[in-house]
């Protein structure tokens, strides 16, 4: 993928991850399937391989998700420059928004109207991860890799029913992409 | 000690602590504001939680703005919310540094090929937990009824995004509106 600088990628850097931080309910992996959907779906800045690591990358690092996937895109599409940009546009949408909202929070945490519209929200939040789930898990399940389908479901296990940290489930898939490949090795050595 | 200093210190290390995001924020927080330094009350710390859950954004940001704005006014909530990017800034770049180094090292292309897999089924796993809250309300699947409206709002935004390409933001906003509308003509 090229690496494009300027004013026009500092911009998209920016814009896109002041809308997705601004509409962006329940979570770190929220906002990274936003992301992925801008940044790999619609301009192609970044690469789906990409976006996972980082999002892999992002969970197992200190700070909120959404500002550590931030940085890794911003210095991916444009450097020091790309990455400040999208830190930036990451932080003033709560800025702003929990500013005007402490003026008047009382009013706000007991509206009737604020409930019921982000009840709403978050049937949409839940049909954007099915869709990126849906299209991510088949890939998976094309790919017709052992290893990558017995990861796919023992850390969806290991997340849903069994309640494991998810740094440890990180951890577990990458030993076992280590072992899988160590295994690989060897059988290639001795033939 | 200078209050902004304080500000940016205290949620600079609340941002060097919290890995794994959110939920690991909220204890840390409190112990921080209320225990430690008494910058916020219990019940300021608890109207900050459902804030945090009703706004978008990560909730140790909406915390570092929230006390900042309270303890040293705008200034304040520019040095907390810079405090608790700070930690995240630094490692972060220099895990990208690393990462641009050396992933493409086949022993690490082949560790990074499996983490792909266990992070969709993380993505799975966090969707299923909001499917659950929509679908059968805040007391899970045990309290024994199901949301109609919002489980149609779902499978309508999901058959929308799939086939016609619609905006994920477009899809989450019109979700809203019609839950607004649905209520104003009774039906919620």
């Amino acid at each position: 993928m090229k690496r494009r600088t300027g004013a026009k990628t500092l911009w998209q850097l920016f814009s896109g991850m002041l809308t997705i931080s601004a509409f962006t309910f329940g979570g770190g992996f929220v906002i990274v399937t936003l992301m992925k959907k801008r940044y790999v779906d619609e301009l192609a800045l970044i690469s789906e391989e990409e976006m996972l690591d980082y999002t892999a990358m992002a969970q197992t690092m200190p700070g909120p998700i959404a500002v550590n996937a931030a940085i890794l895109l911003g210095w991916r599409a444009a450097g020091l420059p790309g990455m400040l940009a999208a830190v930036l546009g990451t932080i003033v949408p709560p800025f702003v928004i929990i500013s005007l909202i402490s003026l008047a929070y009382a009013a706000f945490s007991q509206s009737a109207v604020v409930r019921i519209a982000m009840c709403g929200m978050q049937a949409g939040v839940a049909a954007v991860l099915a869709d990126v789930v849906c299209s991510l898990g088949g890939k998976v399940i094309k790919s017709r890799s052992a290893v990558n389908i017995v990861v796919m479901i023992a850390a969806f296990i290991a997340a849903m029913f069994m309640d494991v940290h998810v740094i440890l489930i990180i951890l577990g898939a990458a030993l076992a992409g280590l072992a899988a490949s160590l295994i690989a090795r060897a059988k290639e050595g001795t033939r | 000690m200078n209050m902004l200093l304080v500000l940016f210190l205290s949620f600079a290390e609340i941002g060097l602590l919290s890995v794994g995001g959110g939920y690991v924020a909220i204890p840390l927080i409190q112990r921080k504001m209320v225990d430690d330094i008494g910058l916020l009350t219990l019940s300021e710390f608890t109207d900050l939680v459902t804030i945090a859950e009703m706004t978008p954004g990560p909730i140790a940001l909406n915390a570092a703005t929230f006390v900042g704005l309270r303890a040293a006014g705008p200034l304040g909530a520019v040095f907390a919310t810079l405090g608790n990017i700070l930690p995240s800034v630094v490692l972060v770049s220099l895990l990208f540094m690393v990462y641009q180094r050396w992933h493409g090292l086949s022993l690490m292309q082949s560790v990074l090929a499996s983490l792909r897999p266990a992070v969709v089924a993380l993505i799975a796993s966090a969707m299923l937990s909001i499917l659950s809250a929509v679908v059968f309300g805040e007391g899970g699947m045990g309290a024994g009824e199901i949301h109609v409206i919002e489980t149609g709002l779902f499978l309508l935004a999901l058959i929308l995004l799939r086939t016609k390409k619609l905006h994920p933001i477009a899809a989450i906003v019109l979700c809203g509106a019609a839950e607004l509308l649905f209520a104003a003509i009774g039906w919620i």
